[in-house]
């Protein structure tokens, strides 16, 4: 029980190296996304209706597009994994879930913070607010699924099977602008935006699809490292040497 | 449970969500989700429009738009292209309100024949524009309120 931890990685070396690589890495993502903000800032025009409050879509949509791609990688996570019962996929679908869990709120957030000047209200209960608010319960019901089931497998095949209900409702909640009636407008684009905004709107997106990327990988880093010292714990508890 | 029991579990389980999901999709959630009405389908209610609370939804008429600001009191009509609802509201209009843009009001309709509003707020497009010379953004606003279904 006294030195649970110590003699578990023999590579001393390699952690420290991958950590700097890991800093650099979040450095250069949030670089760029400095960069495109910057760059949507010093390009965009004033819109004729909403003036400078046209600039928050440089990152409600970027936010909410990838929060979407998170949750393909959940779906995609979840189907290898009840296909292929390989814990990888598992720890990728939680990985991504986390992930997709900070870009929901944060697309909430900020298209509240959108939503008060613009139309209005903070918050009002038509299709598109509604849908994306299941979204978030559903994902945030994933991850406290996970924490109140101990057993690997279970937990993968449960948080599995919700993992790929919350995707399902990706495309309702993307289509529920058109399918219904809203107050929030129809989905942007670059091809429904003036010319002067659509390179501020792509440089964004592919900054936080940059970003995205960034943390799905060092959360399923982070994930496997845990299973392993998880795995070692267990070993060391049985009586094993290691 | 045997192997092959847990594969037919797992399909009856995709085959509910997947019909769930279809059943969101084409079936008749659709018709019943209505976020507003149109000044149309609020006066085809008939005696059942009045007194309830209720969302309304078009686009502002130009030229309606009646702003006392030591008052805050707001009046203004809303219009479908087919039927045109009087509004009354006590509470400051959002920033982009205006002349022809789309608007959903909160509130019930009063048998005087006004629409006594608790909120208004202001449904725009996803067509971000800088200003050009001359333009007239209000004829877009009309295709927008007018219903969003096929």
């Amino acid at each position: 029980m006294t030195h649970t931890m110590e003699p578990r990685v023999s590579t001393a070396t390699a952690p420290r190296a991958k950590g700097s690589a890991t800093l650099i890495g979040a450095l250069i993502v949030l670089a760029l996304v400095a960069a495109a903000q910057a760059f949507g800032f010093l390009t965009s025009p004033p819109d004729r209706d909403m003036g400078h409050l046209q600039k928050i879509m440089y990152v409600h949509v970027p936010a909410a597009w990838n929060a979407f791609l998170a949750f393909v990688v959940v779906l995609a996570g979840s189907v290898m994994y009840l296909w292929k019962r390989e814990e990888k996929w598992d720890l990728l679908a939680a990985s991504a879930a986390e992930v997709a869990a900070v870009l929901t709120a944060l697309t909430i957030a900020l298209g509240s913070i959108w939503g008060r000047p613009t139309w209005g209200v903070w918050w009002t209960w038509d299709p598109r607010l509604t849908s994306t608010a299941i979204l978030l319960v559903i994902i945030v019901g994933y991850l406290a699924l996970r924490s109140f089931v101990d057993e690997p497998e279970r937990r993968a095949r449960w948080s599995a099977v919700v993992g790929i209900l919350g995707a399902l409702n990706v495309p309702i909640v993307y289509m529920s602008v058109r399918w219904w009636r809203t107050l929030h407008q129809p989905q942007s684009s670059p091809s429904t935006v003036d010319p002067a905004y659509a390179w501020g709107l792509r440089l964004n997106a592919i900054a936080f699809l940059l970003v995205m990327i960034w943390l799905v990988r060092a959360r399923y880093r982070a994930a496997r490292l845990e299973r392993i010292s998880e795995l070692a714990a267990e070993r060391e508890a049985l009586g094993g040497r290691g | 449970m045997s192997k092959r029991g847990r594969r037919v579990g797992m399909a009856i389980a995709a085959a509910a969500i997947l019909g769930t999901f279809a059943y969101l999709v084409y079936g008749g959630i659709g018709e019943n989700l209505v976020y507003f009405l149109t000044p149309e389908e609020l006066m085809a209610r008939g005696d059942r429009a009045y007194d309830v609370p209720v969302r309304l939804g078009g686009q502002v008429v130009p030229g309606s738009v009646v702003w006392n600001a030591q008052a805050v009191d707001l009046r203004f009509a809303i219009t479908d292209g087919a039927k045109t609802v009087p509004v009354h509201s006590s509470g400051a209009p959002p920033q982009m309100f205006r002349d022809g843009i789309g608007v959903v009001v909160e509130g019930r309709y009063h048998r005087a024949g006004v629409f006594e509003s608790t909120s208004v707020m202001v449904k725009h497009s996803n067509e971000y524009r800088a200003p050009k010379h001359g333009e007239k953004p209000a004829e877009m606003y009309r295709s927008l309120t007018t219903g969003s279904e096929e």
